[in-house]
């Protein structure tokens, strides 16, 4: 099991609509409005073709993409990059899990957890 | 217009120390900068050009030309982490081509050893970074970040620990004959691999260490370099790239040495076969495995055949690499390889590297180096050298 306190976000105004959803239990994340591609980390600029982008309730599931387990520390913990069922692939934790037994392409599904401050950050744990 | 022959490096200095509680950053810096201009036969006063990246302290340039009193007309401070030393060498020579500058000073120091600095300290939160608020709270240090792309290497192709521990191999059979390296024995697969895991699957002595030191090049106009008494090393080509995460389609098991690399072996109009020293930026085994795929020197997935076996030590393997040592065992200064990297491509092409580790007729080099986080974001930069 992972305990480790997560470092709080520097929220701005780019990333605080995310935050406040995320508050209410919604994982969102943005889409193109011009060429329909859905990315990550989110933005106001497509990343693809530079066009609006709108915010959209995303699945929360997705597939381990890469990961490691930090182990020369005091609580052990997973960083890893998951992708989404919509396509983005994010960095973030898994948790609530078995840090000897995880494994690429295992399937995930999102949560929040609260940072030192109690922001809710997006987290994985397999299901 | 290329690049191509268009400026010499004439002068290169790798600072001895590798622990320097005592001397300061800027001192360390114009410590290195005397001994490159020693070096080159060439004084201050002949500098008209200065690059430094990030590890300069105070203003950057403003502070540092302002310590050294530099008279300046040409000033870059092109900041892409540990490969910002070898993309410098690239833009001194644009600039010497458009006549922007003659002689060019390019200074790296610092002392994250002394410091305390390491690859499992958590890396400081830049509020305004665009990436913070989606990265900070997931612990990204240094080691797991490369460890993630050793992670995806492994299981889309099969590369081992054993594997990257022959990268390690190699660095210490060189670092042996390095009377300044930090690590000078002589490790085996076997020590690599009970060495302890840092995080998965990177273990201790896959990772560089950390030291205190700095290093200087001079690059000069063609017609100053063959009036000094010095081996004459010309700039063929070179490439910079950054890569990130590429707005979501993150692919961990290539560097933008996809991108420099190429770049620079087709203004160099040669092939990696051609090369006969290479020195790859090692900040860990695994990114040296990776460069080297990117590169060309083997296939996408062939990194971990390529480097087995001792294939990467002098006299020994196909492509002697990090004659020096390298990061790994050698010396890392400020956290950031670059500057010693276009140095022991300098020594080796100058027939000035250790006996034991020279390479025949080293007549082309080549430098490369990743800065920033090989696993979010990073700098990639190629060099390629010949001597003339
Ligand atoms: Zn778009």
């Amino acid at each position: 099991m992972t305990d480790h306190a997560l470092p709080n976000p520097p929220v701005g105004p780019e990333s605080a609509p995310f935050f406040a959803a995320a508050g209410e239990g919604r994982f969102l994340i943005r889409r193109c409005t011009t060429c329909g591609k859905a990315h990550w980390y989110p933005r106001a600029l497509c990343p693809f073709c530079f066009g609006e982008t709108a915010w959209e309730e995303a699945s929360g599931r997705g597939a381990i993409y890469s990961y490691s387990v930090m182990r020369r520390v005091p609580s052990p913990f997973a960083i890893a990059y998951v992708t989404l069922e919509e396509g983005p692939t994010m960095m973030t934790n898994l948790v609530e899990c078995d840090l000897d037994a995880l494994a690429i392409g295992q399937a995930v599904e999102l949560l929040f957890r609260p940072s030192e401050d109690g922001t809710p950050i997006p987290c994985f744990r397999p299901t | 217009m290329s690049l191509r022959g268009q400026a010499y490096i004439a002068g290169a200095y790798e600072h001895p120390t590798r622990k320097a509680p005592d001397t300061s950053i800027a001192q360390l810096h114009a410590e290195a900068a005397r001994g490159a201009l020693a070096d080159a036969g060439l004084t201050k006063d002949d500098v008209d050009g200065y690059f430094c990246a990030g590890d300069a302290p105070g203003m950057g340039p403003l502070a540092m030309a302002d310590y050294m009193n530099l008279r300046l007309r040409h000033v870059d401070s092109t900041e892409m982490g540990g490969s910002s030393y070898i993309a410098h060498v690239a833009h001194a020579a644009a600039a010497i081509a458009m006549g922007r500058c003659s002689v060019a000073l390019i200074t790296l120091a610092g002392r994250p050893r002394s410091e305390g600095q390491s690859g499992t300290a958590a890396r400081p939160v830049v509020a305004n970074a665009p990436e913070s608020p989606w990265e900070a709270p997931f612990g990204p240090v240094t080691v797991n970040l490369y460890a993630m792309c050793a992670m995806r290497h492994m299981h889309e192709f099969g590369t081992t620990p054993e594997q990257l521990a022959w990268i390690k191999v190699a660095a210490s059979h060189h670092a042996q004959h390095n009377p300044n390296a930090m690590l000078r024995d002589v490790v085996t697969v076997e020590e690599i691999l009970a060495s302890p895991v840092i995080s998965d699957p990177l273990r201790r002595l896959d990772c560089c260490v950390v030291s205190d030191g700095g290093g200087a090049l001079v690059v000069v106009r063609p017609e100053i370099a063959r009036a000094l008494r010095r081996p004459l090393v010309r700039v063929m080509g070179a490439g910079e790239a950054p890569k990130g995460q590429l707005g979501g389609d993150v692919d961990l098991t290539f560097s933008g040495a996809r991108w420099s690399g190429p770049a620079a072996f087709a203004e160099a109009g040669i092939t990696p076969a051609d090369i006969k020293y290479a020195s790859i930026y090692d900040s860990f085994t695994i990114t040296v495995l990776i460069q080297l795929e990117d590169l060309g020197f083997c296939p996408k997935g062939g990194g971990g055949r390529f480097v087995q076996d001792g294939n990467l030590i002098a006299g020994v393997g196909r492509l002697p690499f990090n004659t020096d040592g390298g990061g790994l065992c050698n010396n890392h200064p400020a956290n950031r390889g670059g500057i010693t990297k276009v140095i022991e491509a300098v020594r080796q092409l100058r027939g000035e590297a250790h006996p034991a580790v020279q390479v025949a007729n080293c007549d082309l080099a080549l430098a490369q180096g990743t800065g920033g986080l090989l696993g979010s974001r990073h700098g990639s930069a190629t060099l390629i050298l010949e001597r003339a």
